[in-house]
């Protein structure tokens, strides 16, 4: 008996994608297999290291934690969505570029959209709420001295970014 | 790391929903998944049907109301921990809501993760069903035979296990308001921020009545009532009716312990706040 396969409408970053998934696809692998946007990664599969992380309808969420087919009526950032189209980096993006905030780089799309959303909600952590921000993702190099270094010149460059 | 396969509906109504679930004794109900996806996907579960409430309207209302006779805040079963974490009207009507949600997971898991979800999940390692046994509340379950309410006292059977029937439906959660001059506290120790309690304590004082619920320490969430005991004696006095276990995470001495820590500061947090 072969599987059931459901359409599923998925719209990320900002376009639509029509699959054909098995009700079990996770999120995770619809985006990175169905849709090729291999930028999300899977650490742990069960929620708890956060690479996976995407934005849904801007708040962050474990992707390996939902179905495709559970994704409809939402619009999902990935970490290919962060840039500006001409290729010009997010400011968050910016900031793990020059505080070193990355090493190996397999967690940094988690990162990278959590604090995005992070900063979104709080644009002015203290460093307290930095680390609290980014205590949801593990970083297995343990670079997390930078990455919290990065969420608050993040915040700068974002408050530079703003419209006087 | 996949889940096995199962079929899947997404109804537009809660009669559709319930209608999915009968004669389908191993289906599942579907609404955050922050507990159910990982048991899937390791393969701990195995259910036939997924029942994905998440397509239902008006399921993720937060609302203070009067429920027999008692006034509280009545939550949805699509209510994220997010959105109740920060209702103004569940801190003022019940703070120990907020208190507790603050430590579940982290807060992306909240953001998708329900707070009725984690209530009928029933695991006695999570925060939420023991702050429901602890102030008398009770769920909203809509099963064939229509809708009745399942007090906190009756709902948690065993690890895992809820007086949910298979063909019932969680609506909404009730949590009684806080009465006046009452106070409550909530203090857990984790490994990591985030990570499951090794020991949780909520505590509501009122008057006289000191009671202090626990969780991670038995496979059910507990409530121990220490109305009249003196502050000095209120962990040894806890710990007489607790059997703490062991586990991978820590042993029943060391659960002992932070029990009679956790007892004595949950109370104090609450007088001091008085």
């Amino acid at each position: 008996m072969s599987e059931e396969l459901h359409d599923v409408r998925l719209t990320v970053n900002g376009a639509t994608h029509d699959i054909r998934v098995p009700a079990r696809r996770l999120l995770s692998d619809a985006l990175r297999h169905d849709l090729k946007l291999t930028g999300t990664h899977v650490g742990c599969e069960h929620g708890v290291c956060g690479a996976c992380t995407i934005l849904v309808d801007g708040e962050p969420m474990r992707a390996c934690l939902m179905f495709a087919v559970s994704a409809v009526d939402h619009e999902i950032t990935t970490v290919e969505g962060l840039a500006d189209e001409d290729g010009t980096l997010s400011p968050v993006q910016q900031a793990f570029a020059e505080c070193h905030g990355l090493q190996c780089g397999f967690c940094t799309p988690g990162f990278l959209t959590t604090i995005t959303a992070g900063l979104e909600a709080n644009p002015c952590p203290t460093h307290d709420e930095a680390r609290e921000m980014i205590a949801g993702n593990l970083c297995r190099c343990t670079g997390y001295q930078n990455i919290v270094k990065a969420v608050e010149r993040a915040a700068v460059l974002r408050q530079a970014q703003e419209p006087a | 790391m996949k889940p096995a396969p199962f079929d899947y509906r997404r109804p537009g109504t809660l009669a559709e929903a319930v209608a999915s679930l009968a004669g389908e004794p191993n289906a599942k109900v579907l609404a955050g998944g922050q507990s159910l996806v990982p048991l899937l996907s390791m393969r701990l579960a195995a259910p036939s049907l997924l029942v994905d409430i998440n397509g239902i309207s008006g399921l993720d209302r937060i609302e203070v109301c009067e429920q027999q006779g008692v006034d509280g805040v009545r939550v949805g079963a699509l209510a994220r921990h997010a959105a109740v974490l920060a209702s103004p009207d569940v801190r003022r009507v019940q703070p120990l809501v907020p208190m507790a949600l603050a430590h579940v997971a982290h807060a992306t898991i909240r953001n998708r993760g329900t707070t009725v979800g984690s209530l009928v999940h029933a695991d006695a390692a999570a925060e939420m069903p023991v702050v429901l046994t602890l102030l008398g509340g009770h769920l909203e379950v809509e099963g064939p035979a229509g809708r009745r309410t399942i007090h906190a006292d009756d709902l948690y059977i065993g690890p895992l296990e809820s007086a949910l029937s298979h063909d019932e439906i969680a609506v909404a959660a009730f949590f009684p308001a806080l009465a006046p001059g009452a106070g409550v506290g909530f203090e857990e120790i984790a490994r990591r921020h985030g990570d499951y309690a090794l020991v949780g304590a909520a505590a509501l004082v009122d008057g006289d009545s000191v009671k202090v619920g626990y969780l991670s320490v038995s496979d059910v969430p507990t409530v121990v009532d220490l109305s009249g005991v003196a502050d000095a004696d209120l962990g040894e006095a806890a710990l007489e009716k607790l059997e703490p276990m062991s586990d991978i995470h820590a042993t029943a001495a060391y659960r002992s312990q932070l029990v009679r820590v956790l007892t004595e500061r949950v109370v104090r947090s609450v007088r001091k706040a008085a």
